[in-house]
């Protein structure tokens, strides 16, 4: 692990007009890290990692990535998009481009890649989540699971130094689950730097570094693991364990 | 292998029914349904018998058969029709290219017109128009449909070229059919003398055209940040929508006539195009909208996640999918504005139906024959909205590939 934090934050607050979402979240990841977040609903969880790359504003405190700070000014901005890769509870894939074009996408137009290159790299990409033989369909026509697979792939096409999912796995049926964890899990031992928004917990035990749990827009307790499971601190995060666990 | 035999012969769909059981099961499938059919089959045999009848048997349709370069081209001068033969032939070339390029609906078209020119071309009648050399024309498309057609069939022509020579033949149109001053070769011909479908399809082209990207400019204006800008544009979209469009036409050829000075006086078909586009981009900006309107939030954060800027979210990820979304109401959009351009006859152009009413109108005895004249221009416009109405669903079905889940 470097000195450096990769993502820097102190003291993040955010407003939505009136209803303070964020309310002073601390926080250092460093390169190779994987983070997850829990807490229950309406706890800021995606507000939180959506400040990270500007999906949402935050109005107090300061965010560093990759040592660029986040400001108002848009090149900023692009710039830390370009670093960071997110992917979605609904996927959001593009309904009217093929999986291949999905993927090729942003290497082409804000990489500015020569389209052999990008289709070179998305088909190995897509080889990496398992599905290269859809590259040609169109998103409508995958299965749930097949298709946060290609958001992942069109994520980490653009090469991206840390990697955001907000709750990756919660549309999908359980049965495929586990092949989008599967592929998450490899990506965190290749060494990518990971922020997770899940309350899968077996997945978290495996792979986390550290642990937060968010409530009311604060981070109440953090840890390794085997602290947040086995030796919990606080009384609200005892009570929301116990609660999803029992599941 | 008689195990596999009898899967396969399990697996096998079933037939479609034949066609006694088809006319059983739509035809008479209950009281209701067998009381229509036995009710209106009469009468819908009746009326089709009666309108052939007529048309072939006491129709007198000498005032459609008659004039038919009138119908065309108007008065363009005789001596300059070339120049739409040129216009036509190039159109067939790029009819032809680009069936061979898609098929699908343009290769119907394009048999359909070559069909049309042959058959025109061999008609084994006297008439002072279709002389030798407009049969050796009419024919001359026909090959160039198939010469278009192996052209378009060559992988390297690009699908883009084909495209903007699409979108080039009526500026180059525009260009030949008015000539140049003091020109031997192409001489400046007025476009008073313009006329006929002719002049319907440059209002209707140049409509389609030219009030698109306006339309799509207008929308995003409306949806603006900057104040001036969405003012602007909603103040726009619903004064041309709260106004008929004949007032429009008069607006443009009489109040701005008024207003400019002699010299930079518009020509009176500029200014019709201008009136038809105005209105049309005014309906296509609030259909633009509702497409824009209807993409998903989530599609934009994704795009701006990937490090794509406003431009490129714009042009890549919302235009797209909110077009295919308003692509029927955009296509009942542009096949409206082809019928609307009839309403310049009011302001002295001679359109295809200003050509039939001054036939009907320039002698006694065609007056007789109104009904048979308003029939074959209903038919024609008819033919062109329908050709429309057919390509916007082809084009549906080709752009919904992707949502048939
Ligand atoms: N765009 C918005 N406008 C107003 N309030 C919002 C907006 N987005 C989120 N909020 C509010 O901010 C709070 C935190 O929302 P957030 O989506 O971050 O919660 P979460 O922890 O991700 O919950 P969940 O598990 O349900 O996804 C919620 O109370 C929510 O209602
Ligand atoms: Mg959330």
């Amino acid at each position: 692990m470097s000195e450096e934090p990769i993502i820097y934050c102190r003291n993040v607050h955010k407003w939505f007009d009136d209803f303070h979402a964020l309310r002073g979240i601390d926080m250092d990841v460093f390169e190779g890290e994987v983070i997850v977040i829990f807490g229950p609903s309406g706890s800021g969880k995606s507000t939180f990692i959506r400040t990270i790359n500007r999906l949402e504003e935050h109005q107090e405190g300061q965010i560093v990535v990759d040592g660029i700070e986040l400001s108002h000014d848009v090149r900023n901005i692009e710039r830390i998009r370009m670093e960071t890769g997110m992917v979605f509870q609904q996927f959001n894939l593009f309904p009217h481009l093929s999986v291949l074009q999905n993927v090729t996408l942003a290497p082409i137009w804000v990489r500015k890649w020569p389209k052999e290159k990008a289709e070179k790299v998305a088909m190995e990409l897509l080889e990496l989540v398992g599905i290269p033989e859809q590259a040609l369909k169109f998103p409508g026509n995958l299965s749930g699971g097949q298709q946060q697979r290609v958001a992942i792939a069109r994520a980490l096409a653009m090469q991206p130094k840390i990697m955001l999912f907000d709750e990756p796995t919660s549309a999908l049926d359980p049965e495929m689950i586990k092949e989008v964890l599967d592929t998450m899990t490899d990506l965190a031992e290749s060494g990518m730097t990971m922020i997770v928004v899940t309350h899968e917990m077996g997945f978290a035990r495996a792979v986390a570094d550290r642990m937060y749990f968010f409530d009311e827009g604060k981070i109440v307790e953090s840890g390794t693991p085997e602290e947040i499971y086995n030796n919990p601190q606080e009384e609200r995060t005892k009570l929301f364990l116990s609660q999803i666990l029992q599941h | 292998m008689i195990n596999t035999e009898i899967e396969q012969e399990m697996i096998k769909p079933p037939l479609p029914p034949g066609p006694l059981k088809w006319v059983k099961e739509n035809l008479f499938s209950s009281i209701f349904n067998s009381v229509m059919t036995v009710a209106l089959i009469p009468i819908v045999f009746y009326l089709l018998f009666s309108v052939v009848s007529w048309a072939l048997f006491s129709a007198d349709w000498r005032a459609v058969t008659q004039f038919p370069l009138l119908y065309t081209v108007g008065q363009y001068p005789r001596d300059q029709i070339w120049r739409v033969g040129v216009i036509l032939s190039s159109i067939f070339l790029f009819l032809g290219i680009s069936w061979g390029r898609w098929g699908g609906l343009l290769r119907s078209i394009s048999l359909a017109a070559g069909l049309v020119c042959v058959v025109t071309a061999l008609l084994p009648v006297q008439h002072p128009q279709l002389d030798q050399g407009m049969r050796l024309f009419l024919g001359s498309n026909t090959v160039m449909i198939l010469i278009g057609y192996f052209i378009g069939r060559i992988k390297a022509v690009k699908a883009s070229v084909i495209v903007v020579g699409w979108l080039l033949i009526p500026i180059c149109a525009v260009v030949l059919l008015a000539g140049i001053e003091n020109s031997e070769l192409i001489p400046n011909v007025p476009t008073t003398l313009w006329g006929g479908l002719l002049v319907t399809f440059l209002l209707a082209a140049g409509g389609i055209l030219l009030s698109f990207p306006l339309g799509v400019a207008l929308a995003f204006g409306r949806r603006s940040d900057l104040p001036v800008l969405s003012g602007f544009s909603t103040i726009f979209i619903e004064v041309i929508r709260g106004v008929p469009l004949v007032t429009i036409l008069f607006m443009f050829s009489i109040i701005l006539a008024l207003f400019l000075p002699v010299e930079s006086r518009i020509d009176r078909l500029v200014r019709a195009l201008m009136a038809v586009t105005v209105f049309s981009a005014a309906y296509s900006a609030e259909n633009v909208r509702g497409g824009l309107q209807s993409v998903p939030l989530g599609q934009i954060e994704a795009a701006k996640a990937l490090g794509m800027s406003n431009l490129k979210t714009t042009v890549f990820i919302v235009l797209p999918q909110a077009l295919r979304a308003v692509l029927p109401a955009i296509a009942g959009q542009f096949i409206s504005l082809f019928k609307d351009t009839t309403l310049v006859v009011i302001i002295g152009i001679n359109d295809f139906l200003g050509i039939g009413r001054s036939i009907i109108n320039s002698d006694p005895e065609f007056v007789q024959l109104r009904t048979e004249v308003y029939i074959f221009i209903a038919l024609i416009y008819w033919i062109f909205s329908y050709l429309m109405s057919l390509a916007s669903r082809r084009l549906e079905t080709a752009m919904g590939i992707s949502d048939n889940l």
